[in-house]
């Protein structure tokens, strides 16, 4: 049985709907990344969690007790907030220890806590500096303990690493997933970088326009993206327009070349026109000798990105971007070049609409 | 033009402090002089001539005056009226800011509040004792209204608008929107993050507010009332012109003393004036630390 | 209920800011006995001394302003070229007159520039003009060096010098031609505070013994029943005038100003 579930959820603030039905089942201990561009709902379905929005319609539960209609300080939930949101007259001490102080625990027990929590996020020799005294990346991490101090059964993170620098955003991720692993924390992460939530979740939902438009494993949402939207909002994609040439046996034709795919295409006519797609690292150069289902084409660019070189062909009309690792050897393609490109058969996709 | 190339050619190569130091500093010559002439000097010859005999002796004497038995009557109800009205004020234009900024009003009422607030704390001075004589005074407004309507008469319940409740409410009338003016933005500062972060870590309404809310506010509150205890303190014109000198506060009593050296002794005059700039001065530091220490929070 | 409160309270305070607003101005109406008329306003019209008073209070209001200005400007672009380590000091010190009561400073200038000083400006009757105007600069000083100065901060005050000095600007040039119109909001904002402090003041000028205008509403203040609240309407006409245009002008600033 699922542990945090959301059913048939709604919001609508005045005429406007953000929140179409919104359900989701959470596993206890997993951590869940809302994933979608800003003004997709994906905030304010953590506000419903919280307790901060009244759902328009629709239920929350946790532990199978329905949460819908109690009052944010009436749920046991953890939040750490995207401006960090310590509260700035009390020390790191006293902010971690609020959630204690407010359930009237007993001053040793608070204590013990405390430390406990700093010691978890490693600040244990900034017991009594002020927010105002610390970077915020450490503010951060300070809201990170003072969410879980009281226990909370869900905790929920509200884009908490975009206002940091790039190289903190990353080592404090890891920390958080560590953490929550550590403790085994139900937890929701909103985020709108995608990165961020390939590289931590167990499941990630992505939103778009009030709904969820997939949920999956990282690897899920990344490989076989169901919608269209998911393709586009997850990662890099290569669309080419293609001609279905035999739907049952799953072969397309790109120009005058003809793939053949690794499933059958359903839903659509033979002879129909189809999108097909695939990610930069699914193409790499051919050989022209080997023989591979080929397409050719004309370097208009190449990058040098660090560990990985793409490079954009223009395949009759098509323009599509290709990587390739990074080799001291390797002879780059100059632009202008004409180039064959060979399509890995499971790294193609067709998309709906 | 001379003092073009000068500076030119200083900033072009990073020069000896000597050699730009005339320069640089020429510019302010005229404000330092005039501040000097018309600000520091007169002040410094108040606070000066409080420790001076008549022949330029050093003394404690004159200070020592001040603690004659109406002298400190001066300054104590000098000192009462500025804090009643400082902490009505407070209150009173909290809760308005408060109403506004936290009570879900709409936001059109906030302009509007603003701009008024910006008036009323500059009809200071004699046509705000007048306003007020006209309404609370003996054939005022509210008293021939309450008179004609009840049969009621203000100054038979004990109230005189040439008294100490007079002048504090007529005080309040710059001192509120003064508060309003500069609280508002403290409110503004308060993040809806805090109250949610309270919220969702289990605290009450109550318990965000005496923990959170208002310990971040209190440096605010404190030192906008130094600020209106300082403004009332030195308000001359308004105690004047409402109480002629029938009320014995130091304002008035400075004014009658340099009108005609009623106290007979100048040197007491500059003691009294002293005494104005200590209590002022006092009220306006802890001003400046308060707020400094509510915008080091806040940064 | 918190609305409740809110509104509670918003309306007390207002009633207590409007009574004394519709006190005033019943009571300048009811001159006549019986109905209302506007014989306390033609009265004050119809005095000289009101005319004399008034007139002298916008004159030394205008001085004030001018003087101000040639006083500030300079020396707000001055320390934010070239001194902006001054600021924070210069800073205090403009605030100064706000925390020194202003009865302490006139009492300084009449016993510092007496008739046997070195510099004996309370001698003459433009001596004593000269000192009052210095006086409202100096009560003004708070309120335009802040205008000026935030004025200048939204305007790139190096970056306009170079450019000016590269075409061959002198100073007076630049402060002039190239920096004040580039601040003409900012002082007209400081220009109107000024004017509703100095045509309200009477500390000052009635220590100085001046006919302004605040010393006059307080002696008719002193001596008439029904004027007084005629004048208090026409100086909360004023203020309100005055005030009402700054913020009229601080809003034209936020939209783009056409190319001078």
């Amino acid at each position: 049985m699922s542990f945090l579930t959301l059913t048939h959820l709604q919001k609508s603030f005045g005429t406007v709907k953000v929140v179409h039905d919104f359900n989701m089942a959470i596993e206890k201990g997993e951590f869940i990344s809302f994933l979608g561009p800003s003004g997709c709902g994906k905030t304010t379905v953590l506000r419903m969690i919280a307790g901060f929005e009244t759902p328009t319609g629709g239920t929350i539960e946790i532990d199978g007790k329905n949460q819908t209609n109690l009052r944010p300080n009436q749920r046991n939930i953890g939040m750490v907030f995207q401006a960090y949101a310590l509260f700035p007259n009390m020390n790191v001490f006293d902010n971690v220890a609020f959630g204690l102080k407010v359930a009237g625990k007993p001053k040793g027990e608070i204590e013990t806590r405390v430390k406990e929590m700093l010691k978890l996020i490693h600040l244990e020799h900034l017991a009594d500096r002020y927010p105002y005294q610390m970077s915020g990346g450490q503010q951060q991490r300070v809201a990170l303990a003072r969410a879980l101090a009281p226990k909370p059964q869900v905790l929920l993170l509200d884009e908490p690493l975009s206002a940091l620098d790039a190289k903190i955003r990353v080592s404090l991720r890891e920390e958080i997933r560590q953490i929550q692993r550590q403790l085994g924390i139900t937890t929701v992460f909103v985020t709108h970088d995608q990165e961020e939530a390939l590289s931590i979740s167990d499941r990630i939902v992505v939103m778009n326009a009030g709904k969820a438009d997939q949920i999956g494993t990282p690897g899920e949402i990344y490989n076989r993206p169901t919608t269209r939207f998911v393709a586009n909002f997850v990662g890099t994609l290569n669309v080419v327009q293609a001609v279905l040439v035999n739907g049952a046996a799953g072969t397309v034709q790109i120009g005058n070349k003809t793939l053949q795919l690794s499933q059958p295409v359903t839903g659509k006519a033979d002879g129909s026109s189809i999108s097909l797609a695939f990610r930069p690292e699914a193409a790499t150069l051919a050989d022209a000798a080997n023989g591979d289902a080929a397409l050719s084409g004309t370097v208009i660019s190449s990058n040098f990105l660090g560990s990985v070189l793409r490079t954009k062909v223009d395949l009759g009309g098509n323009i599509v971007s290709f990587d390739m690792f990074n080799q001291p050897s390797a002879v780059l393609p100059k632009t202008g070049d004409t180039v064959s490109l060979s399509l890995q058969q499971d790294g193609l996709m067709v998309l709906g609409d | 033009m001379s003092t073009e190339t000068a500076t030119k050619a200083n900033s072009a190569a990073p020069p000896g402090r000597f050699a730009r130091f005339p320069m640089h500093w020429l510019g302010v010559v005229p404000f330092a002089a005039f501040v000097l002439l018309f600000l520091i000097l007169p002040t410094m010859k108040i606070v000066i001539g409080a420790f001076q005999t008549a022949d330029g002796g050093f003394t404690l004497s004159n200070v020592a005056g001040l603690f004659t038995p109406s002298i400190l009557a001066a300054y104590w109800i000098s000192i009462k009226i500025s804090f009643m009205s400082a902490i009505l004020g407070c209150l009173i234009g909290f809760a308005m800011a408060a109403a506004v900024v936290l009570g879900g009003l709409p936001r059109s009422i906030r302009d509007p509040l603003l701009t008024f607030s910006g008036v009323a704390s500059n009809f200071a001075g004699v046509p705000l004792a007048f306003a007020f004589l006209a309404t609370l005074g003996p054939v005022g407004l509210v008293n021939l209204f309450l008179r004609s309507e009840f049969g009621v008469d203000l100054r038979m319940l004990g109230f005189n608008i040439l008294s100490f409740w007079g002048l504090t409410v007529t005080y309040l009338f710059f001192q509120i929107p003064l508060m309003v003016l500069i609280i508002t933005p403290a409110l503004d500062g308060l993040k809806k993050e805090w109250r949610e972060a309270a919220a969702i870590l289990g605290a009450t309404n109550g318990q965000y507010w005496r923990m959170v809310g208002f310990p971040i506010l209190l440096p605010s509150l404190l030192g906008t009332l130094a600020l209106l205890f300082a403004n009332a303190f030195g308000a001359v014109a308004t105690a004047i012109a409402l109480t002629g000198s029938s009320l014995n506060i130091v304002p008035i009593l400075l004014y009658a003393q340099i009108r005609g050296d009623v106290l007979g002794d100048p040197h007491l005059g500059y003691a009294l004036a002293f005494g104005m700039i200590v209590v002022t001065g006092c009220a306006n530091a802890i001003y400046i630390w308060l707020r400094a220490r509510s915008e080091r929070w806040l940064k | 209920m918190k609305r409740l409160w809110a509104w509670a309270a918003l309306i007390i305070g207002l009633i207590y800011f409007i009574l004394p607003l519709v006190g005033m101005t019943n009571f300048s109406l009811k001159m006549r006995r019986g109905e209302y008329s506007f014989d306390a306003y033609a009265k004050v019209f119809a005095d000289s001394r009101f005319h004399e008073t008034f007139g002298y209070s916008v004159w030394m209001a205008l001085l004030t302003i001018v003087f101000g200005v040639f006083l500030v400007v300079p020396t707000a672009y001055w320390v934010r070229l070239k001194l902006p380590y001054l600021r924070p000091y210069i800073e205090f010190v403009t605030l100064l007159p706000l925390v020194i009561p202003a009865i302490v400073i006139v009492f300084g200038y009449i016993r510092l520039y007496n008739t046997s000083s070195w510099l004996p400006l309370t001698g003459s009757y433009v001596g004593t003009d000269v000192l009052l105007v210095f006086g409202y600069a100096t009560l003004s000083l708070p309120y335009m060096y802040r205008a000026v100065d935030t004025g200048l901060r939204t305007i790139d005050v190096t970056t306009l010098t170079e450019a000016a000095q590269s075409l061959g600007a002198g100073w007076a040039t630049i402060i002039g031609r190239v920096i004040l119109p580039n601040v003409t909001v900012a002082v007209m904002s400081g220009a109107f505070v000024t004017f509703a402090i100095v045509m309200g003041e009477f500390t000052m000028a009635a220590l100085l013994n001046k006919p302004a205008f605040g010393p006059y509403m307080q002696l008719l203040g002193a001596n008439r029943a029904y004027e007084p609240a005629a004048l208090a309407v026409i100086a909360f006409g004023i203020t309100w005038a005055c005030l009402g245009l700054m913020q009229l002008v601080s809003r034209l600033q936020k939209t783009p100003q056409r190319p001078v």
